[in-house]
């Protein structure tokens, strides 16, 4: 299996979201890859303890996204992929980001400081780049 | 698509006393139906009465197509697990394979064994011997290998440790997305059932106060929190399930299929236990619910 799932029951978000959520981030960081197939709906069903419906509704919104495409009798296939051409550059952007996250610490910043900054300097940089 | 189950006004009395009363419902086939309520509530009249082991004092229920229990054929398509998991204590594992082998003309054997494997029970180990865990696993396996269409679980849950609930429902959830099996299972839970059922019926006071596919029922419930409201001014498509109010505000749980378009209320989405939880506190609180609010007009 290449990718497995797992569902966070406080989050309040529907448990297909974050089921649609896993494929999307896991595309986005190449560790799934078009060709490669979807946990079995039975598997995930039968791991989480969740509704099979649950999973059939995630793999059908994943299709409509052009992300998959079932087989029948086989299985649900990754068709589609987020990383594009820019996963070459994750390795060293992920290295600057960890040089920042050292720096920072250094300054004394706790994770809740961290996350709060890195969200609103985000934000403020989104603003930017639409006005 | 076909209903698994079907009631029209279905009632059952014992002397003066209504169990179930007035009950029509229509469950789809392809579900997994949570029924769920506080204890007393009418869900074991319920399935008793969808299994065919009590006749209904008022109205009809129809399961498969027939009223229960129609035939041996009928019953047959019907897998049914009372609660607390019932077995012959005295009978070890293999012999209640046999029996189930014996008695449903559907059985498959090859299922059940692999089952009883899976899951590490001994064969030769008395039922009465095993843990409550071990003991539910063993009634599912013998309602489950007899590959029925609708599969009625009384309370399957209520006795389990965490860890057994979880294996037990993992189970449950493997043999549904395998055989394509309509489920009903009770609980008086919904904490219990909120991942597994797609489907919520909420029983209370031997009444059904709500029934429809878990999607549709969030979809239509919303929270309402705004300055302080009598409930009685909201839009006629507006149905207030539940409601609270201090000197300033009013927070209402309301079922509407249009958007709430006012500007004064917070709209916020309902879990599914909050919604439940509504739907209890109104059957208690019903009738008292007016005399507490006293709004200033």
């Amino acid at each position: 299996m290449v990718i497995e799932f797992h569902l966070d029951g406080r989050s309040g978000v529907a448990p297909y979201l974050q089921l649609i959520h896993q494929v999307r981030q896991a595309l986005r960081l190449g560790l799934l890859r078009e060709g490669d197939q979807l946990p079995k709906v039975k598997d995930v069903a039968a791991g989480l303890a969740i509704n099979p419906n649950t999973v059939l509704k995630a793999y059908r919104e994943l299709e409509y996204e052009g992300l998959a495409a079932a087989r029948p009798g086989i299985g649900t296939f990754v068709t589609g992929t987020l990383a594009g051409a820019s996963l070459a550059a994750h390795g060293p952007l992920r290295r600057d980001l960890q040089r920042w996250l050292a720096k920072a610490r250094r300054a004394g910043l706790d994770d809740e400081s961290i996350e709060a900054l890195f969200i609103s300097t985000f934000r403020s940089a989104a603003e930017e780049d639409i006005a | 698509m076909t209903a698994v189950l079907e009631a029209h006004g279905l009632g059952k009395r014992y002397r003066r006393l209504w169990a179930l009363a007035d009950c029509t419902l229509s469950i789809p086939a392809g579900h997994v139906v949570g029924l769920v309520g506080p204890n007393g509530a009418g869900k074991t009249t319920l399935l008793s009465l969808a299994t065919g082991l009590l006749a209904p004092t008022t109205g009809t229920i129809e399961v498969l197509g027939g009223p229960p229990p129609a035939s041996p054929a009928q019953l047959a398509r019907v897998g049914f697990v009372a609660q607390d998991a019932p077995v012959y204590a005295g009978l070890p594992v293999t012999d209640h394979l046999r029996l189930g082998a014996h008695l449903n003309p559907g059985w498959d054997a090859e299922l059940a064994r692999d089952r009883i494997e899976r899951l590490d029970l001994d064969p030769g180990q008395k039922a009465g011997k095993l843990s409550g865990g071990q003991r539910a696993q063993l009634a599912l396996t013998l309602a489950i290998a007899k590959r029925p269409e609708l599969l009625l679980l009384d309370e399957p849950v209520a006795s389990l440790d965490p860890l057994a609930r979880r294996e037990f429902l993992q189970d449950l959830m493997e043999s549904v997305a395998e055989q394509e099996l309509s489920v009903v299972l009770s609980s008086h839970l919904v904490a219990d059932l909120e991942r597994v059922c797609d489907y919520l019926i909420v029983l209370v006071g031997s009444r059904v106060r709500v029934a429809g596919p878990v999607e549709e029922l969030l979809a239509t419930h919303h929270l309402l929190s705004g300055p302080r409201r009598d409930p009685d001014t909201l839009p006629a498509g507006q149905q207030v399930i539940s409601a609270s109010h201090t000197d300033r505000q009013s927070t209402l749980l309301v079922r509407t299929s249009d958007p709430v378009l006012d500007p004064a209320w917070t709209v916020s989405e309902v879990g599914l236990e909050d919604l439940v939880l509504a739907y209890m506190s109104q059957a208690a609180g019903r009738g008292r619910r007016n005399h507490h609010l006293e709004v200033q007009k």
